[in-house]
């Protein structure tokens, strides 16, 4: 069923008979050419786009839980295209333009909205380095401009700019950077790849690969074997311990990443702000709620919740840029569980082991990257070879000495 | 989370910094490890499920490195020692 006003108008006068479910709850096949493991954004996006782009429909995505239980529906929801790097700048540039045309190309209303983003300068430094920072962003096609506190004004009264630790000097804006209704990504990518024959297999955990000569021919799940010419695992959060049970161990560290939500208020924050002189990020949501986060808590877990600590950090960092959310309440607070990686930067690539493909390490920036991860991870299933904006997210980039390092952190996960 | 200090008692999370994995005390030497050795000590992780050891710096108090056994599912700590004491029974000289 195609999505339209006029679909709706229909409906309206009919009584809402006639809406069929969104996708299909299917019984797995014995075998397929392509299984998916993991039914979250990224996943539902290669699936997507193996189909719609590929012509691989014979594919199945496999969820331990319900789709997109995980991260795609735990974020906070941003949409930018701000990297630095080479080998990431382009990828993210593209995911952007992908999701410019998300909503007609797979006919569900996603709710993207490119309100902008304003990431604040507080020092001379930090200024060069934005400036650097937005020819970079500007070499790979995308849109940055420096602005000076009296254009933020304009924008953002009430942020604190005589601040005498963290004086706002200026900003980098980048007007089609924004926010997206993350529920609805998931749900939009599942509808567009089951119409197209994908089977949505849920509540459906893997529990082992099927291992032949070396090589992966399928997976053994909660409902029996499904063999398949290719396994592709997309499991951010948990890749360490699936990639396990095919020997393997990854450059990869689990952590938490909490995100908070603020009673409804009137419309205030135009777009996304965030803080330099600390880590904070806040939007407004549709329902007028501040949406808002900041640090990784820092320790390996597992746990989908974080500590009181960085609770109060994150808040400290946003009283410090706008005083005035010290009188608005906490409605909710969660955490999600992050692939942190040894450079800060993901891998889309397949592993030594024939058949067998890995996405993983996208830290807490995946959201963000959900299309451009998609359209690459099928690019690379369905003709073996890397996107040319996915070339650099290599497994073996720290063996060749080729990390890609944003921070310039080194090897600390916890710290990208 | 509160870490049970072996010399100071208990004390808040919030004032150590967390390094990682406490094998990372078994650092190869550099002279003589092969360079894949060396790639697996600096970047591949067991990313463990469970209990946990790992390496605690007390920045904010007496500036010990600890090595604290931690459930990642549940975050619950269950053993603490000074990280030099391990790394001595690991016939480390200091």
């Amino acid at each position: 069923m195609r999505y339209s006003a006029l679909q709706i108008l229909k409906e309206g006068l009919t009584g809402n008979k006639g809406w069929i479910p969104a996708w299909r709850e299917p019984e797995p096949k014995a075998e397929y050419d392509i299984v998916i493991v993991g039914g979250g954004g990224h996943g539902l996006a290669t699936a997507y786009y193996l189909a719609k782009e590929f012509g691989v429909t014979n594919v199945a995505v496999v969820e331990k839980g319900w789709l997109g239980s995980g991260n795609i529906g735990r974020n906070t929801t941003i949409i930018r295209s701000n990297y630095l790097l080479e080998g990431n700048q382009p990828f993210y540039e593209f995911s952007l333009k992908l999701w410019e045309g998300l909503e007609q190309d797979f006919n569900y209303n996603a709710m993207v909205s490119q309100r902008g983003i304003l990431n604040l300068i507080h020092s001379d430094p930090q200024r060069d380095a934005f400036v650097r920072r937005g020819n970079a962003m500007r070499l790979s096609g995308a849109d940055a401009e420096i602005l000076g506190p009296d254009e933020i004004r304009k924008m953002c009264p009430y942020l604190d700019y005589d601040n005498a630790r963290f004086p706002i000097q200026g900003a980098i804006w980048q007007p089609r950077g924004g926010t997206v209704r993350h529920d609805a990504v998931a749900w939009g990518y599942a509808r567009g790849a089951d119409c197209r024959g994908v089977d949505i297999l849920q509540n459906c955990e893997v529990i082992g690969f099927v291992m032949e000569k070396g090589s992966c021919h399928g997976v053994e799940t909660a409902k029996g074997t499904i063999r398949a010419k290719k396994v592709a695992v997309c499991v951010a959060g948990s890749s360490s311990r699936v990639m396990e049970k095919a020997g393997m161990r990854l450059p990869i560290e689990s952590h938490v990443l909490q995100a908070f939500v603020s009673e409804g208020l009137k419309p205030t924050i135009p777009g996304v702000i965030t803080f330099g002189a600390g880590h904070f990020y806040v939007s407004q949501s549709d329902k007028g709620g501040l949406v808002f986060g900041g640090d990784i808590d820092g320790y390996n877990t597992y746990a989908q919740r974080g500590n009181l600590p960085v609770v109060e950090d994150v808040c400290e960092g946003g009283m410090a840029i706008m005083p005035m959310i010290g009188r608005a309440r906490l409605l909710r607070m969660w955490g999600g569980v992050m692939d942190m990686s040894m450079d800060g930067s993901p891998f889309i690539d397949k592993t030594h082991i024939d058949g067998l493909y890995l996405n993983a390490g996208w830290c807490y920036g995946g959201f963000k990257a959900t299309p451009a991860s998609g359209f690459c991870y099928a690019h690379l299933l369905a003709t073996d070879r890397p996107h040319e904006t996915a070339t650099a997210y290599r497994l073996d980039r720290f063996r060749r000495g080729a990390p890609i390092d944003e921070k310039g952190h080194g090897a600390q996960p916890n710290l990208h | 989370m509160i870490i049970d200090h072996p010399l100071l008692g208990p004390r808040d999370a919030a004032e150590f910094v967390v390094k990682g994995d406490a094998s990372l005390i078994g650092r190869p030497d550099g002279m003589t490890a092969s360079p894949e050795d060396m790639h697996d000590y600096m970047y591949l992780r067991d990313n463990t499920a469970g209990e946990h050891r790992e390496l605690w710096y007390h920045e904010q108090g007496d500036r010990s490195w600890l090595v604290v056994t931690r459930n990642t599912l549940t975050h619950e700590v269950t053993k603490v020692e000074l990280a030099r004491d391990v790394a001595r029974a690991q016939g480390r000289s200091r």
